[in-house]
């Protein structure tokens, strides 16, 4: 007889408690379930406190990504995936700078209004082309974010290849991070809401089988139009407030890192969870900038770590967090025949 | 069975390439009747239901339902106007607990226009249909994810998905295809109660000895061809439906 050993994972009974009503019973079971939601929150609005100029500004980027990243996971959840995210954030970019730059209008107004013109650009430039579905948007998408560069270029509208330099930037560094964390959270759980309700059912039924959602009696393209229309936005409002960060609209707003790090940060931190790519976004932006010190080679070794998390947590950092946090494991033996 | 006619099919034709899937098809569904739709396979059966639930677009012909004209019309559309189907293979939502695959047909305009309910209301009427078809409501299954359910129970699902659209008619695309005897015994009742309630249906069918038992009319499709029409027990004597079925000598 060999004796040997299998992983065990099992649920903890505190899990099984904090799912229902009793969640309300105990402080304990209110902490279990308020700790992983609060904790972090809190650990990120006390950072720019504790942390040096440089790398509070690195928090700005990371919470920029952060809101790219999460407009790229809630348009994935309806069942479209995006490869272009540049376009909405770049969309989102000109528009606020050029209330800004031409009519001078405060950055309190031309941020919103940048995304809600950006939201609505992206959202016509792709109304047509809803009904492809899967990698076949995704290339639409991808095309069009080159597209804006190369029509920038060539025609020279909003000054070219210069861009709208000069735009108002915002008055104070800690207002500027604050902002940008909050809107982080609100994002995170206003999608997180808008997922859950019966609106956002029936987005995820339309990506798990979309003639289902049809024979139900529901007009998937008018869905699929509003959840564009609401991911592209967001993705815009990111792109709005780095503008004014970065003080500078230009060809380099539609560049491919913002259609790709959203998705890298995404898959990392664990897609459909909508926490993973905020995990994902406040991982990866501060090891780049980590990173700087070893010079040339820091894309290789920026790779090598995103290639490293990908192959060792395939199911995402989110996902093996909450597993963890909710599950044990023990091990048990198994009498296995010789 | 009243006399009044509830859907009109005239002449629906469609053609893949040089192939009729469905060749000038005609009848007519009186309120309250059970029409069995039978014929070997792929002689299409599934694209009539297609055709006239919207899925596929039709090349000849005209469907009216209660004296509108809906040929053609999108599939969403022919829903909301009350005309419900299933899928042949089972297409819930994975991904979702059972109960909240059946939000989605509950969040559509014909079930809002008609029974109202806000955002919350709907998780009691979701559980209610599924108890309905025999989700023990007790147990944890209609809070399980639909991936984890087993095959019969995914298809009662479907059936209670077609029911929360409160239709006037509905299509069976071979519900009981792949069910095991006891799933087939414990499903039945539900249509039987259906029959009760006077829906008007539309049942394909490969179980032919249950389906002439509740069938009020049967049409035969051979070739996309109808070939018979009429009460199963003429249906059963038609030398027509016996050559498809078997095949002839010549």
């Amino acid at each position: 007889m060999v004796t040997a050993y299998r992983k065990e994972r099992l649920d903890r009974g505190i899990k099984a408690r904090s799912d229902d009503i009793f969640a309300l019973s105990s402080w304990r079971e209110c902490l279990y379930l308020l700790l992983p939601r609060v904790l972090p929150i809190l650990a990120l609005l006390a950072a720019p406190l504790v942390l040096s100029e440089y790398w509070t500004t690195v928090i700005v980027i990371a919470a920029v990504f952060a809101i790219v990243a999460l407009s790229w996971d809630f348009i994935h959840a309806a069942g479209m995936i995006s490869l272009g995210h540049g376009l909405f954030f770049g969309l989102g970019a000109y528009s606020s700078g050029a209330l800004n730059y031409y009519f001078g209008i405060n950055p309190i107004i031309s941020i919103p209004a940048g995304a809600v013109i950006g939201g609505l650009i992206s959202t016509g430039l792709l109304a047509g082309v809803l009904r492809l579905r899967g990698i076949y948007f995704g290339m639409v998408t991808f095309a069009l974010s080159l597209i804006m560069v190369r029509i920038i270029e060539a025609t020279h509208i909003f000054n070219g290849n210069e861009g709208l330099s000069g735009l108002t930037p915002f008055p104070n560094l800690y207002l500027k991070v604050y902002i940008a964390l909050i809107l982080v959270v609100v994002c995170l759980f206003g999608f997180r809401r808008l997922l859950g309700s019966d609106f956002g059912l029936v987005l995820r039924g339309i990506d798990q089988n979309d003639r289902s959602v049809m024979s139900a009696g529901i007009n998937i393209y008018l869905f699929k139009v509003q959840a564009l229309f609401i991911g592209a936005t967001v993705a815009a409002l990111a792109g709005a407030f780095m503008a004014h960060h970065t003080r500078i609209a230009g060809p380099s707003s539609f560049g491919l890192e913002y259609s790709i790090m959203p998705i890298a940060m995404t898959v990392v931190g664990g897609t459909g969870t909508l926490a993973g790519p905020v995990v994902g976004a406040f991982l990866l932006t501060p090891i780049s900038e980590i990173m700087r010190a070893f010079g040339a080679w820091r894309i290789v070794f920026y790779s090598a770590i995103m290639a490293f998390f990908v192959v060792v947590v395939p199911e995402g950092i989110f996902h093996y967090l909450q597993r963890r946090y909710h599950q044990f494991e023990r091990k048990v033996t198994v009498e296995a025949k010789k | 069975m009243k006399d009044n006619i509830i859907m009109k099919v005239e002449g629906l034709t469609k053609k893949y390439g040089a192939i009729a899937a469905v060749d000038d098809v005609s009848f007519e569904l009186h309120e309250g009747e059970l029409l069995g739709l039978i014929g070997p396979n792929g002689s299409g059966k599934t694209t009539l239901v297609n055709l006239i639930s919207g899925f596929v677009k039709p090349d000849n012909g005209r469907v009216t339902f209660k004296g509108h004209d809906i040929t053609g019309k999108p599939a969403y559309q022919i829903a909301n106007m009350g005309i419900a189907r299933t899928f042949q293979m089972v297409k819930p939502f994975y991904h979702l607990p059972a109960f909240k695959n059946l939000i989605v047909p509950l969040y559509s305009p014909r079930v809002r226009r008609l029974r109202g309910g806000k955002y919350g209301e709907r998780d009691a009427v979701a559980l209610d249909l599924l108890e309905e078809v025999g989700f023990e409501r007790d147990s944890s299954i209609p809070y399980k994810i639909a991936g984890a359910l087993p095959h019969g129970y995914l298809k009662r699902m479907e059936l209670a998905r077609c029911m929360a659209l409160e239709p006037e008619i509905i299509i069976f695309d071979e519900l009981f295809s792949g069910m095991s005897m006891s799933e087939v015994a414990s499903t039945m009742p539900i249509i039987e109660k259906l029959i009760d309630e006077g829906k008007t249906m539309i049942v394909v069918e490969h179980r032919l000895k249950e389906l002439f038992r509740i069938a009020h009319n049967v049409l035969v499709l051979n070739l996309g061809k109808r070939i018979a029409y009429g009460p199963p027990k003429e249906i059963m004597n038609s030398d027509a439906v016996k050559k498809a079925y078997l095949g002839s000598e010549d």
